[in-house]
């Protein structure tokens, strides 16, 4: 519960960040809430050589309405977008999420660009991201979401790559994330989050694989005009959730149909 | 008589102002100059021999001054862990235990090294570098396995597996089964629990050589007995050696045994010559602090058809884990309780404590209690079932309703009002209107259930008789000094220890009432064996109160008939012509001539004391109660399960308890609360996790091992009814474990009730969704 040593810097800016983490030799590590990494380091299965603390970015703190788009920088907290009046307007599902991650400590700490980079198929807004086919921007380049989650705590960015922004398209027509969890500040063992996008349905899976999952089999019988109970029986297939301490992989696929239909009956 | 004030009175805890805006005193707020910190080097095998421990490349880590094997240890600790020899009177194989392995672990965690630095990260930087050799060898996991002849051994040397194997027996068992019109049986698991205080474990250290002395303060439930243990193994006199425990953010029982590190950490400081401390990591808590239940009951309950209970007979496997916890025996009682608040012919209990390559057990809040009434509330409710009775009334068809009463095996209930109880729940609950309510959901497919939990326990240890036999000696009385200083403000000095109790208002509030002295100048003090009496035996087992306080009690009723002859001596009166009210004493008929405690107190240390009266105003008392006090109540739940995800939601929860006099109604109501709360935690979220063939644990953060947050805990209606215990003079019964004991079966018993028409019968724990949800699909065609 100690952590192994490691260099601590203080960015001030997305340069001098992106050069602390080049001089880090890949085995930097980006602290922003710190949430996530420092219990794994705190156990020690994070051990980092050295931590650029990038809270003193402030260019990165920001809510943008962009051409029906919503842009929010990577710094900004969940808190902030749980108050944001702009996101509760264009895209009220992504300010609910934000409402139900964690505690009030980790949602004042918290970190929309961290939950990105960090990957954890728990993790709520990668599913938003995938679902909505989000952008991912970095200090050099943009990711379509769907490419962004490559596996487990795994994506393109390099060692010295700092996520920026999220772009999302705004979606103001019915929405609803439904997390099933033991207790009301854990990861979702399983969430099914749906939301109403040009005329169609997105259709998107938290914790049901190694990545999010877009329900394109659900999307597309909803669309021919199955009704929810019949779309998402299609919810888990083929998906092979792990199995772990609190689901079986037999009930995390069972959840993901029952989750799924519920989510879009409330939604609509 | 006085009129009393305090006793019964709603008032605030006086600890919390300090506990509640962090001025509290726990061991990592305690630094030394020169201290410096302990980290232990722990087997991450479940069983393995030590081929060998290099120490060089950690012994010349930065900051590292030393480290420490059993080779350097027995230098200065000699003998064997305690264990405690009578609960389970039949013991058979009894491993010896040395604070630090020595040739063979046989549990992931136990301690092969230490490492002093001068920094806590530095110390754990080096527990990496320390290089222990293992040989791994077969492990043990599962208790019941581990029975058998031809097992795997959790000790190399060991004949078997077999702690203990002791029968109880409660009459004829087998004239009681025969009369049996119904029969029913039921496999009850218990799961592991871990304490997880919210301080965990701690220990600091400081030896002093040049006069021989030793202080030792940590986190426990029980200074004294680690001062008499420790002592012993450092071969140093006990009154050379001062334990303190201040602050204890929670114990829950697994403060109460000696540690390694309550050794190692003492023993590290004289071998360097600096005060050392260790604070246990949350990881390390899961991992080695001494876990609660882990037992498997089998179950036999014979009846007849119109709901009378004639026997019952179980076996308890209690997963020892690898060496006796030091009072995990305890928990054997669970047998002698089973049969709950009921009348029957006969009940027989085997319990066998096994041996397995897992830490420890010991009691854990409720202790062996929670275990008995969890196991008879549900087959009382399996009979209910089996029979298409109501289960309150099969339950009032068999209370027991004279008092005192004796249950089968002779231990006597003081007193006892069980109709009381459940006729108060069941009102509070409106139980009919539930019924039709739960009638109407399963017209509509839900699945609602309600549950019904009537218990009884046992509590406040002493007496001394039993007691002393059981803890290998030392009588489980309770001892107080009361204090009165000349200005008339008094301290005063208890062996019990708090954990959060609120005795500092508790014990108080008797004394204020005896001495009619106001509550903010009555001083407590706990926690440290240099202060107050020769011996205190610790706060478990909901004793406190009705051994330790009326000590307390009995020292201030001591130091009220000493001030009444001194008073008497002053206002020239015959001490039987005073009378005491409201801290004064005055001449009976003329009430204006009188003197007041203060007034009396500062004589005491005066000129003018009557011959032969010594200067002064204190005394000492020691309590042992002539029996145990038992406590009882009747809680209801109710449940919805989503027939879908299996999820459990508690819509509704109603306790009724009665701890007879009552000193605090407030102090009383958050026990419960808290109880509650932790029995619910074992009934739908926590399980200390195994690897079955590993042996490794898999529940090792607080993100695996699911404490319930105050989001889980529902809101509780409390309410309670008065019997006054015949025992002590205040006639108080505990209450600290009463919520623990009690709501585990009222959970339980109401999930089972909402799956009943899907024709399951029982359910382990924890409920959890993914285990109802399996139960459900087996039972759907």
């Amino acid at each position: 519960m100690i952590p192994a040593a490691f260099e601590y810097s203080r960015a001030t800016s997305v340069a001098e960040a992106v050069d602390l983490l080049r001089r880090g030799g890949g085995e930097a590590k980006v602290l922003a809430g710190g949430h996530s990494l420092i219990p794994l380091m705190r156990l020690r299965l994070a051990q980092p050589t050295a931590l650029v603390d990038i809270n003193g970015v402030k260019e990165l703190d920001y809510i943008r309405m962009e051409e029906g788009r919503v842009r929010v920088g990577a710094l900004t907290r969940h808190a902030t977008v749980v108050r944001s009046a702009e996101v509760r307007r264009h895209l009220p599902l992504l300010a609910e999420i934000a409402g139900e991650v964690g505690d009030p400590q980790v949602r004042s700490r918290g970190t929309v660009g961290g939950v990105l980079a960090h990957a954890d198929s728990a993790g709520d807004y990668p599913t938003l991201a995938v679902m909505l086919d989000a952008e991912i921007v970095t200090d050099r380049r943009r990711i379509a979401a769907r490419d962004f989650f490559q596996h487990l705590f795994t994506t393109p960015l390099a060692p010295d790559e700092l996520v920026c922004e999220v772009v999302f398209p705004a979606a103001p027509g019915p929405h609803r994330y439904l997390k099933f969890r033991r207790r009301l500040f854990d990861w979702a063992i399983v969430a099914a989050g749906v939301q109403q996008l040009d005329g169609g349905w997105r259709v998107g899976l938290t914790n049901c694989g190694p990545t999010p999952v877009r329900a394109t089999a659900v999307e597309a019988a909803l669309a021919q005009g199955a009704t929810p109970s019949a779309a998402s029986a299609a919810a888990a297939d083929g998906l092979n959730p792990s199995s772990d301490l609190r689901a079986s992989s037999e009930y995390r696929r069972h959840l993901a149909r029952v989750l799924t239909r519920r989510a879009l009956e409330q939604a609509a | 008589m006085a009129v009393s004030q305090m006793i019964g009175a709603r008032i605030q805890r006086r600890e919390d102002p300090r506990l509640i805006t962090g001025h509290g005193r726990f061991i990592e707020d305690r630094t030394l100059p020169g201290m410096v910190h302990l980290a232990v080097v722990r087997s991450p095998h479940p069983h393995a021999r030590i081929v060998s421990i290099d120490t060089a490349a950690a012994g010349a880590a930065p900051g590292v001054l030393a480290v420490l094997t059993a080779k350097e240890f027995h230098t200065v600790l000699s003998g064997t862990m305690p264990v405690a020899p009578a609960f389970a009177p039949d013991k058979k194989y009894v491993p010896p235990r040395f604070p630090i392995a020595e040739q063979e672990v046989c549990f992931q965690g136990e301690p092969v090294a230490v490492v002093v630095a001068s920094e806590r990260a530095l110390a754990a930087d080096a527990v990496d570098l320390v290089h222990v050799e293992y040989e791994p060898l077969p492990a043990i996991v599962d208790p019941e396995a581990a029975m058998h002849p031809g097992s795997v051994k959790a000790h190399t040397d060991g004949p078997d597996n077999i702690g203990w194997d002791t029968t109880f027996a409660g009459g004829d068992i087998e004239a009681a089964f025969a009369k049996a019109e119904v029969r029913v049986k039921e496999r009850i698991l218990q799961q592991r629990l871990a304490p997880t205080s919210m301080e965990t474990r701690g220990v600091l250290a400081q030896y002093s050589p040049f006069d021989e002395r030793l202080t030792i303060w940590l986190g426990s439930q029980n200074p004294h007995f680690i001062r008499f243990f420790v002592s012993m193994s450092m071969g140093m006199p006990e009154s050379a050696v001062r334990v303190v425990a201040e602050d204890v953010g929670g114990g829950f029982g697994g403060k109460i045994s000696p540690y390694p590190e309550d050794y190692l950490v003492p023993a590290a400081a004289k071998l360097l010559g600096r005060p050392v401390r260790w604070i246990e990591t949350r990881t390390e808590s899961i991992q080695t602090t001494t876990h609660g239940r882990g037992q498997v009951f089998e179950a036999e309950v014979a009846a007849r058809r119109d709901g009378t209970l004639l026997g019952l007979r179980l076996t308890q496997v209690l997963d020892l884990g690898a060496y006796h916890g030091t009072f995990g025996a305890f928990q054997a009682c669970a047998g002698l309780m089973a049969g709950g608040v009921y009348r029957w012919e006969a009940v027989e209990a085997r319990s066998v404590g096994v041996l397995t390559n897992k830490v420890p057990t010991d009691p854990y809040r409720g202790a062996g209690r929670p275990e008995a009434t969890h196991v008879c509330e549900r087959m009382v409710d399996r009979l209910a079932q089996e029979l298409g009775m109501d289960p309150a009334e099969l339950r009032r068809r068999n209370f027991a309703r004279e008092f005192p009463f004796t249950n089968n095996f002779g231990l006597v209930y003081d007193s006892g009002n069980y109709d009381g109880t459940l006729d108060r729940a069941l009102e509070l609950a409106d139980y009919p209107a539930l019924r039709e309510r739960q009638a109407e959901a399963r017209r509509a497919g839900r699945l609602v259930g309600i549950g019904i939990s009537t218990w009884v326990e046992i509590c406040g240890f002493g007496p001394a008789a039993p007691t002393a036999g059981a803890t290998g000696g030392i009588a489980l009385v309770e001892s107080a000094q009361v204090r009165v200083l000349p200005t008339g403000s008094a301290s005063v000095f208890v062996g019990t220890q708090a954990q959060g109790q609120g005795h500092d208002t508790t014990f108080a509030q008797i004394v204020a009432d005896t001495l009619g002295m106001p509550l903010e100048t009555i001083e407590l003090r706990h926690g440290d064996t240099a202060e107050g009496t020769g011996f205190g035996c610790g706060t478990y087992g909901s004793r406190s109160l009705s051994v330790g306080g009326m000590a307390v009690q009995q020292a201030a009723v001591k130091v009220r008939e000493k001030a009444r002859q001194l008073a008497a001596h002053l206002l020239e009166a015959d001490p039987d012509d005073l009378v005491f009210e409201q801290g004064r004493f005055a001449v009976q008929g003329s009430p204006a001539t009188g003197k007041s405690i203060q007034e009396v107190a500062l004589a005491a240390y005066g000129g003018s004391l009557p011959s032969g009266m010594e200067h002064g105003l204190e005394a000492v008392s020691y309590f042992d109660p002539s029996n145990w006090v038992w406590p009882f109540g009747a809680h209801v739940c109710l449940v919805e399960v989503d027939p879908e995800t299996g999820a459990v939601r508690i819509e509704q929860y109603v306790g009724v308890d009665d701890c007879g006099t009552v000193i605090n109604p407030m102090i009383v109501e958050g026990q419960v609360q808290g109880g509650v709360a932790q029995a619910i935690a074992q009934a739908l979220y926590e399980e200390v996790v195994y690897d079955g063939e590993s042996g490794q644990l898999l529940t090792g953060t607080l993100l695996d091992y699911l404490v319930p947050t105050m989001n889980e805990i529902p809101d509780m209606t409390l309410d309670r009814t008065v019997t006054p215990s015949p025992v002590n003079p205040l006639g108080v019964k505990g209450i600290g474990e009463a919520g623990t004991i009690a709501a585990t079966p009222a959970v339980i018993n109401a999930v089972c009730d909402a799956l009943s028409p899907l024709g399951i019968h029982h359910v382990d724990m924890p409920a959890s969704p993914d285990r109802l949800w399996r139960l459900m699909q087996e039972a759907r065609p």
